[in-house]
């Protein structure tokens, strides 16, 4: 054990970061791998001083990666809804809850009396849960939106939030505790939470193509690696590879709304962010757009949620607090909406600083300063400053109370970013709504056109047109 | 450059706009075959109106295009429109005049369905459209311009331009999305970018193309806007004051252009608060006055008309 092998883990990380960067654009590529690389190193650096083992430092090597995947993902989500179609919604939560349920449903394996749930499920393969939360979550915007989209924007966010604490309350409620479907007996639990006694989702995944058994194998050879030598490495190298599989989901939204960004649907999308009528008035049926775009980013969403919570082993209905929703929010503002780069930049940055690292931060100080205990109270921890010049009982106070002030510095964070750059970190970019490069065609016909065209180039003020107008009044 | 080479620079790219005019309605009908999604095809041949140059049939609707019957409209206490009837010719520059608060504008919202009238019906070539939404309105070859440039001003021109043209491929989303039926989508952008080009050309705004269009000045935006409407292959437009705020010159430029899209057959109706320029450039006048319509005639007509003189001319001047 040594920080060599701390080390190993991480290019083992790039390399995976690598393979989505190489779809990003060449411009943007290098900044996102300065982010990523910049937290992963403060996360290892931190995990030094705190004198992490080689076990620590994997393991929040691989709680960080998940955290920057889910944020990515349902920040990409949301920016197909606000980014793209101008579509305020802020309920993005109440859709993950419907797909991680519906997933639970479906997947979860048939009640039997004295077993260890409370109640069961439909019995059916994970990847059909999987498929059946997303669908449900896309059907369930479809509702949501069909109200709502004929309503000003602003009604469609009361409703989704509205929409969201619904669904949680739905979820809270013994109604749905327990009943029957199919001859089963289902249900979602109630305040109690759910307990997702399927098959592990990696486990799943790898028995679909009979990998399991050379996975185990790996995971054996991996934990009596020479100097790794890591009891029970199973948990570790599930999550680090967990981790890798969020990344590839990154790549495959990245794609996914990178493709129907640039592209004639994506365009119709833009227009209606910026002028519905307009886009009416050119023949767009803009409803059947935005409900489209609509269910597309819910769908999403629920997949953000399942991947969230698929691995959590139960899930309670409390989880699916509006909070989320505004974290979602926050990523996707820091990253800037409209652009996907942005999204995913966004995503890593808010779970690697402001989601995660306050934590950190505190356990480093923690580790590095004079132990004492934190006072109990304001009073106690600010009079020593007055008293004997001594800040420490403030800080462990301040420190103390960091899970209460990480709200408050998100939401100066916000303040900040919407004063200085309301239009996020790669906002500002033009990602031009087209399958193709709009430049003129080089098979171009009519030269003489072109040529005109270059001489109002050439004067190229606003009234470049006055000045050809003027020349033809002769 | 000089003057003359410029000018017929200009004329090389009307004329290839109309030749991208005809070429590209065929890819439209040959779109619509393909569209399984069930979007009507529109845009008939009969319809377009190149062909009907040539065939003028004796048909009303044929000769008539928009006809609009008994229109009302009230809000709340006030009448908006009050049985307004007229009909616009094929071909022709029709000019909508009045004083403020006539109802012209309301009369236009009805006409494109931004409104739905109390009573009355309009029919377009013939067909009702009467309370459709706006946007099968346009799909019906019936597009409309607004009165303060309503440019996409964080798109580019060009993707502004791309925007128009009725049933891309692309605007369904899993051909956009799916590998290999994607190439379609793009292969038809490719086609759409040139016509884009070309219209960009012929309203000579080439060199602000990849320029987002909340840069332009107004003028500029006036001639985005009708560049935009044209690649609807529309059949009719409505210029809903097209040249309030633009300067003389380019006035001129845009009265140009729409005289000459006229000649290529399109079909104008523009509301216009300009005397002049309406007396000046439109074979045919409809008058409103206080939501009715007052008269309707040749220029000349109305001029000698005194209850335009006193309504209109001698009223609010």
């Amino acid at each position: 054990m040594s920080a060599n092998n701390g080390g190993d883990a991480g290019p083992a990380n790039s390399g995976r970061v690598n393979d989505v960067i190489t779809r990003l654009r060449e411009g943007d590529a290098g900044l996102i791998l300065l982010v990523l690389g910049g937290i992963y190193l403060a996360y290892i650096i931190s995990g030094v001083i705190l004198g992490y083992q080689l076990r620590g430092q994997l393991n929040s090597i691989a709680a960080l990666t998940f955290y920057i995947g889910v944020f990515a993902l349902l920040a990409l989500a949301l920016n197909l809804h606000w980014g793209y179609t101008g579509l305020f919604n802020i309920g993005v939560v109440g859709f993950m809850a419907v797909g991680v349920y519906v997933m639970a449903l479906v997947s979860k394996p048939v009640y039997t009396p004295g077993g260890a749930a409370q109640v069961g499920g439909l019995g059916l393969p994970l990847w059909v849960g999987v498929l059946a939360g997303m669908l449900a979550a896309a059907l369930f915007g479809f509702i949501v939106a069909l109200p709502a989209l004929r309503l000003r924007a602003d009604y469609l966010a009361i409703v989704t939030i509205a929409m969201s604490e619904i669904v949680r309350f739905s979820f809270l409620s013994s109604e749905f505790q327990q009943f029957t479907l199919f001859g089963n007996q289902v249900g979602f639990g109630g305040g109690s939470g759910l307990i997702l006694d399927y098959t592990q989702p990696l486990e799943a995944f790898f028995r679909t193509f009979g990998l399991w058994d050379a996975y185990l194998g790996f995971v054996t050879a991996f934990g009596s690696f020479g100097p790794l030598n890591l009891n029970n490495p199973k948990p570790i190298v599930d999550s680090l590879i967990y981790g890798g599989v969020l990344l590839l989901f990154i790549g495959a939204y990245y794609w996914l709304l990178k493709r129907t960004g640039e592209s004639p649907f994506g365009r119709v999308l833009k227009a209606i962010r910026e002028d519905e009528d307009v886009a009416n008035a050119l023949g767009k049926n803009t409803n059947r757009f935005k409900i489209k775009s609509f269910m597309l980013g819910c769908a999403l969403m629920g997949l953000a949620g399942i991947l969230w919570l698929a691995v959590q082993g139960a899930v309670t209905p409390n989880f699916f607090r509006p909070r989320i929703t505004f974290f979602v929010w926050i990523a996707l503002i820091i990253g800037g909406a409209g652009s996907n780069t942005g999204s995913v930049l966004g995503g890593a940055i808010f779970a690697g600083v402001l989601y995660q690292g306050p934590l950190y931060l505190k356990n480093v100080l923690e580790a590095v300063l004079p132990q004492t205990n934190a006072p109990n109270g304001f009073g106690p921890a600010v009079a020593p400053i007055f008293q004997s010049l001594d800040p420490l009982p403030f800080v462990w106070y301040t420190l103390d109370s960091i899970r209460q002030l990480q709200l408050v510095i998100m939401g100066l964070v916000l303040i900040w970013l919407m004063h200085n750059r309301p239009e996020g970190l790669l906002g500002h970019r033009k990602e031009i709504a087209a399958s193709i490069d709009l430049s003129r065609p080089t098979r171009q016909s009519s030269t003489a056109a072109a040529d005109g065209g270059f001489v109002n180039g050439v004067s190229e003020t606003n009234d470049s047109s006055a000045n050809s107008g003027g020349q033809r009044d002769e | 450059m000089s003057e003359s080479e410029e000018t017929t620079g200009v004329d090389d790219a009307s004329q290839s706009v109309d030749g991208g005019r005809t070429e590209t309605r065929g890819e439209t009908d040959g779109v619509d075959e393909r569209d399984e999604t069930g979007a009507e095809p529109t845009t008939t041949d009969a319809q377009s109106p190149s062909t009907l140059d040539t065939d003028a049939t004796g048909s009303e609707t044929g000769e008539y295009p928009l006809r609009v019957e008994n229109l009302r409209k009230t809000f709340g206490g006030i009448v908006a429109v009050d049985d307004a009837s007229f009909e616009v010719e094929r071909g022709t520059l029709t000019g909508l005049i009045g004083p403020n608060g006539a109802g012209k504008s309301t009369t236009f919202n009805l006409i494109t369905g931004m409104h739905t009238p109390d009573e009355g019906r309009v029919l377009f070539n013939g067909e009702d459209i009467t309370g459709l939404p706006p946007h099968r309105v346009a799909d019906k070859g019936l597009v409309r311009t607004f009165q303060i440039a309503r440019e996409l001003s964080e798109m580019t021109v060009l993707e502004n331009m791309m925007l128009a043209p009725k049933h891309q491929r692309g605007e369904a989303l899993w051909r956009s999305v799916t590998p290999g039926v994607r190439d379609d989508v793009v292969r038809q952008e490719e086609e759409l970018l040139e016509r884009a080009w070309e219209m960009l050309d012929f309203f000579e705004i080439d060199h602000l193309a990849e320029e987002y269009a909340g840069n332009l000045s107004g003028g500029q935006r006036k001639l985005l806007e009708m560049a935009r409407a044209l690649l609807t292959d529309p059949d009719m437009l409505l210029l809903d004051e097209p040249f309030a705020g633009v300067n003389p010159s380019l006035e001129h430029r845009l009265l140009e252009h729409v005289h000459e899209l006229r000649e290529q057959g399109y079909t104008f109706l523009l509301v216009e608060h300009d005397m002049d320029l309406i007396m000046q450039n439109c074979e045919h006048v409809i008058v409103m006055h206080q939501g009715k319509v007052l008269t309707e005639g040749t220029p000349s007509d109305i001029k000698q008309n005194e209850q335009v003189v006193e309504a209109y001319l001698g009223g609010n001047v």
